[in-house]
């Protein structure tokens, strides 16, 4: 069976996932029912600093009657009394030994005030720490949360404060805000970090009422960019995850990331691990549809572990990472073309106008009598079901035309009907690192390149 | 002892209530937006059925009632009443391993959106075309005279009925399409500057020679004839089904239910008998055929929801004549039937057994087994095929100037209100694209010999 446990950074759980600090981790209350539900971890809503919230907090978005596909909020930080958290901090971890207990903080840019949270965390017997560099709205506006994150040269000192008091593990959580996420990561690292954690909410303004034209979520009348979370941000999270962890200074270190952002089932579970995260913290989706869905995040993960032959979390952690590519560096030669299965295929047509109105025009229709035949092509008299289904043509991939852009297998309704079939290429293996190297005069001029062309059979129609 | 009161209203109300907001846009993201979809080929008046479903899932119901209206002026009535399995639903790619799309049920909340919203289709304000005259106010002559509108002709429809709407309003069972749906129906065509005059009977009120000095082309979508004769001793206790139909939709308190009923047919019209009868009384209702279950002309879904109404079924049997007691029925007399070769239909022959006499009790007696051909060939004329108007690809008669649609040319296939309508359409732009090219009127200068009579 597999083992879900891990050691992150020195904080152990029994499996991988914590609640992110968010709305979930409000309260030692709840905590107590999310611990009780499975979770192994959970990071507390951020503390520090003193805040007012405002009405209207979250706005969604949704496609078609998928709601929340991702959330949008302008909730701070924790607007309970410092006390209040730090009481009930201490009361969970007591009651709850064997699982992460970390505490999200976030204060004024001053040494004193970081190291009075430190200290005050550190009383509550909590397993770690999390500065929050990521807070995107309200705080950044005050200095504080990814005002922080988007700075490396903040970002390293604040750190160093939080490290030269600090003796149990800190992790550095990093904003999304930023053109390049490695900057501040390695920030942190200079500083002392023990671990990274990403990402936080991205800038967002949800959307615009169009009977009050007000935004959603609307405050008295306004409303303004918030943290942008969930399932939508997943890719942008991979990204950013695999950025770190195949930075050559961050894998050195060998620093921990704990992996977050749009985690909503065991498969994408897997995949943080598989792109390098050794921890994952969950949010949007525990606040569409509760803690219970702790549990099949770990039953789901342990069967996959099971079916690969993953023994623990570890074996796991950063196994893709290897295949991570500049484009530079992707082999050029490498072909593969769409190919329809036509006994699975329902002739929705949808691979045919997405490719003929915007990739390459190489899926034809092709009639019950082999001929290219063009939509609409029926007779106005023509109907039933029997003479719609009877005489509906075939979309069929010309792979000589095909340049393998995937549109279709990605429009595609109907599981495994279109799969992209690699094709022995006629040319042997080439990067474009490698052109640019032996060939500069191919990369960096258009007639040598279309005599280069020519000669390695390369056509573009 | 007389059954209890029941509530017609409530015992033939519209049988599927209208989807909810939230569930027409459920279904209609449902929809996978197909190219070229299958259900508009299906459809035979070729609506763009996922433009139109789209536009329900983005809250676009105005552009939605339009896109139904551009390709269909009755999509209110073909909602209802349109066999959809054999058609758009029947081709929707979602049928073979999951449930087709509800394109009826969807279409139909477009439409009451349209109605409840006031949308009409988009036509020019003033008819200034040519005077057109269209015989019969049914799905066909009020989807021509509609379509002739939206080319800016002045249509005039003379229908020999109270109301317009022919079997909309008055032959298709109340819980398939209310009649205040048809009628409303017939106002939106109305408000396109086509004139209905009710109550005008062609050949006996109004001669082709009249139309023919007044319009420049006729359209006849007539429809067909009362019932057929069954010919059998005692006919005259049997009721016609049509008129029953009609009785429940229009006067409901003149309609008198027996206890024991039997329906003679196995067509559409006489599932909606049959229903009509069970719905509102009877205690036994018995639908007697001369062949067997396959080769019923209902649909396979009217014919499962008959069974589920708890009507039986005689198969095999051929009235031989009625019993009557005090000018009242007592039974019908079969003959058991044996199926032979296949006749001129495909369908076995029915072969009547000897001495096989057999009587079912009954207090009425309904017959509902297909429609008399149209009389106005015969009035004016006109070349026929198997008894029916015969038509050349553009709705032409053998008579210059007079077109014929919908259920009074259908020679072959099943005769259906979308494809009265689709007829309509098509006849509509022939005419318009035959005036605009001859300049003249549809008919020559001359009077022909039929115009004489």
């Amino acid at each position: 069976m597999a083992d879900l446990r891990i050691d992150f950074a020195g904080i152990r759980s029994p499996n991988p996932f914590w609640l992110a600090s968010a709305p979930p981790t409000n309260s030692g209350a709840q905590i107590h029912r999310a611990f009780e539900s499975g979770w192994g971890g959970a990071v507390w809503k951020t503390i520090g600093a003193p805040v007012l919230n405002v009405s209207n907090r979250y706005g969604a978005w949704g496609y078609g009657h998928q709601r929340m596909l991702a959330i949008n909020n302008v909730e701070l930080i924790s607007d309970r009394p410092l006390e209040t958290n730090l009481r009930e901090i201490a009361e969970v971890k007591r009651a709850w030994p064997d699982r992460a207990v970390v505490v999200s903080a976030m204060v004024e840019s001053k040494p004193e005030a970081w190291r009075d949270i430190v200290c005050r965390i550190e009383d509550t017997g909590a397993d770690g720490i999390e500065l929050n560099y990521g807070c995107p709205h309200g705080m950044s506006e005050r200095g504080m949360g990814a005002a922080v994150g988007q700075a490396p040269e903040y970002c390293e000192l604040i750190t160093r404060w939080v490290m030269e008091a600090a003796t149990i593990p800190v992790i550095v959580k990093l904003t999304p805000n930023v053109t390049d996420i490695v900057p501040p990561a390695r920030a942190a690292l200079a500083a002392g970090a023990n671990a990274l954690s990403l990402i936080n909410t991205i800038n967002s303004i949800v959307g615009v009422d169009l009977d009050t034209f007000e935004l959603t979520p609307n405050i008295a009348g306004k409303g303004g960019h918030g943290g942008y979370a969930g399932p939508a941000v997943k890719p942008i999270a991979l990204n950013m995850l695999a950025a770190l962890g195949s930075d050559e200074v961050i894998a050195k270190a060998g620093l921990p990331l704990s992996g977050m952002g749009g985690i909503a089932t065991w498969q994408d579970a897997a995949e943080f691990l598989l792109l390098g995260a050794s921890s994952l913290q969950v949010c949007t989706a525990v606040m569409h549809y509760g803690y219970r869905i702790v549990e099949d995040l770990c039953d789901g993960l342990s069967n996959w572990m099971n079916e690969k032959g993953f023994k623990t979390i570890a074996e796991v952690t950063g196994r893709s990472l290897h295949r991570v590519s500049d484009f530079k560096d992707l082999d050029l030669s490498y072909r593969a073309v769409a190919r329809i299965d036509v006994e699975k295929c329902i002739k929705c047509n949808l691979c045919y106008v997405a490719c003929n109105d915007t990739a390459h025009q190489c899926i034809d229709l092709i009639s019950r009598d082999g001929a290219v035949v063009q939509p609409y092509a029926y007779d106005a008299r023509s109907n039933g079901k029997h003479d719609a289904i009877a005489t509906r043509p075939q979309p069929t991939v010309r792979e000589e035309d095909c340049v393998g852009c995937r549109l279709c297998y990605n429009v595609c309704p109907v599981d495994n009907c279109i799969q992209m079939v690699e094709l022995p290429s006629s040319r042997s293996a080439v990067t474009w690192s490698e052109l640019a190297e032996k060939h500069t005069q191919v990369t960096e001029d258009w007639e040598t390149m279309k005599a280069y062309r020519e000669r390695v059979g390369i056509r573009i129609h | 002892m007389e059954p209890q009161a029941i509530d017609i209203g409530m015992a033939l109300a519209e049988q599927f209530p209208p989807l909810s907001a939230h569930a027409a846009a459920v279904e209609a993201d449902r929809c996978l937006y197909c190219y070229d979809a299958p259900c508009t080929h299906a459809c035979p008046t070729h609506i763009d059925i996922p433009r139109f479903i789209k536009k329900i899932a983005t809250r676009n119901l105005r552009g939605s009632a339009q896109t139904i209206f551009a390709a269909n002026l009755l999509g209110a009535t073909c909602a209802r009443v349109c066999p959809v399995q054999e058609l758009c639903e029947g081709a929707c790619v979602l049928g073979a391993d999951h449930k087709p799309i509800a394109i009826g049920r969807l279409q139909r909340y477009a439409m009451d959106y349209a109605q409840g919203h006031g949308v009409r289709p988009a036509v020019e304000a003033t008819p200034k075309g040519r005077p057109i005259a269209v015989i019969g106010a049914g799905p066909a002559g009020l989807s021509c005279a509609g379509e002739l509108a939206k080319w800016g002709h002045a249509v005039t429809i003379f229908e020999k009925r109270e109301l317009p709407g022919g079997l909309s309003t008055y032959g298709i069972i109340a819980l398939r399409e209310p009649t205040a749906v048809a009628l409303e129906e017939t106002r939106m065509i109305e408000s396109l500057g086509v004139k209905i005059e009710t109550g005008v009977e062609f050949g006996r009120d109004l001669s082709l020679a009249a139309v023919r000095a007044e319009f420049d082309a006729l359209v006849l979508s007539a429809g067909l004839g009362r019932t057929p004769r069954l010919a059998i001793p005692g006919e005259e206790a049997i009721l016609d089904g049509l008129a029953f139909i009609e009785a429940s939709k229009i006067d409901p308190k003149s309609l008198h239910i027996g206890r024991n009923v039997i329906v003679i047919g196995a067509g559409n019209t006489a599932i909606d008998c049959a229903t009509i009868a069970i719905r509102l009384g009877a205690e036994r209702v018995t639908m007697v055929y001369r062949r067997n279950e396959r080769e019923m002309s209902c649909y396979a879904h009217e014919y499962d929801f008959a069974r589920r109404e708890g009507i039986e079924f005689r198969f095999l049997s051929q009235p031989k004549r009625v019993l009557i007691e005090n000018r009242a029925p007592l039974g019908l007399e079969c003959l058991r039937v044996q199926l032979g070769a296949p006749d001129a239909s495909g369908r076995p022959s029915p072969a009547l057994v000897p001495g096989s006499e057999f009587v079912l009790p009954a207090d009425q007696i309904v017959k509902a087994v297909g429609q008399e051909r149209p009389a106005l060939a015969a009035l004016l004329g006109l070349k026929t095929s198997k008894g029916f108007i015969a038509v050349d690809p553009d709705f032409r008669t053998s008579l210059d100037g007079v077109y014929a649609i919908g259920d009074c040319i259908r020679a072959s296939g099943a005769a259906s209100t979308v494809m009265a309508v689709e007829d309509g359409k098509l006849a509509a732009a022939a005419i318009h694209r035959q005036l605009a090219e001859s300049g003249s009127r549809a008919w020559g200068d001359e009077p022909t010999a039929a115009e004489v009579r």
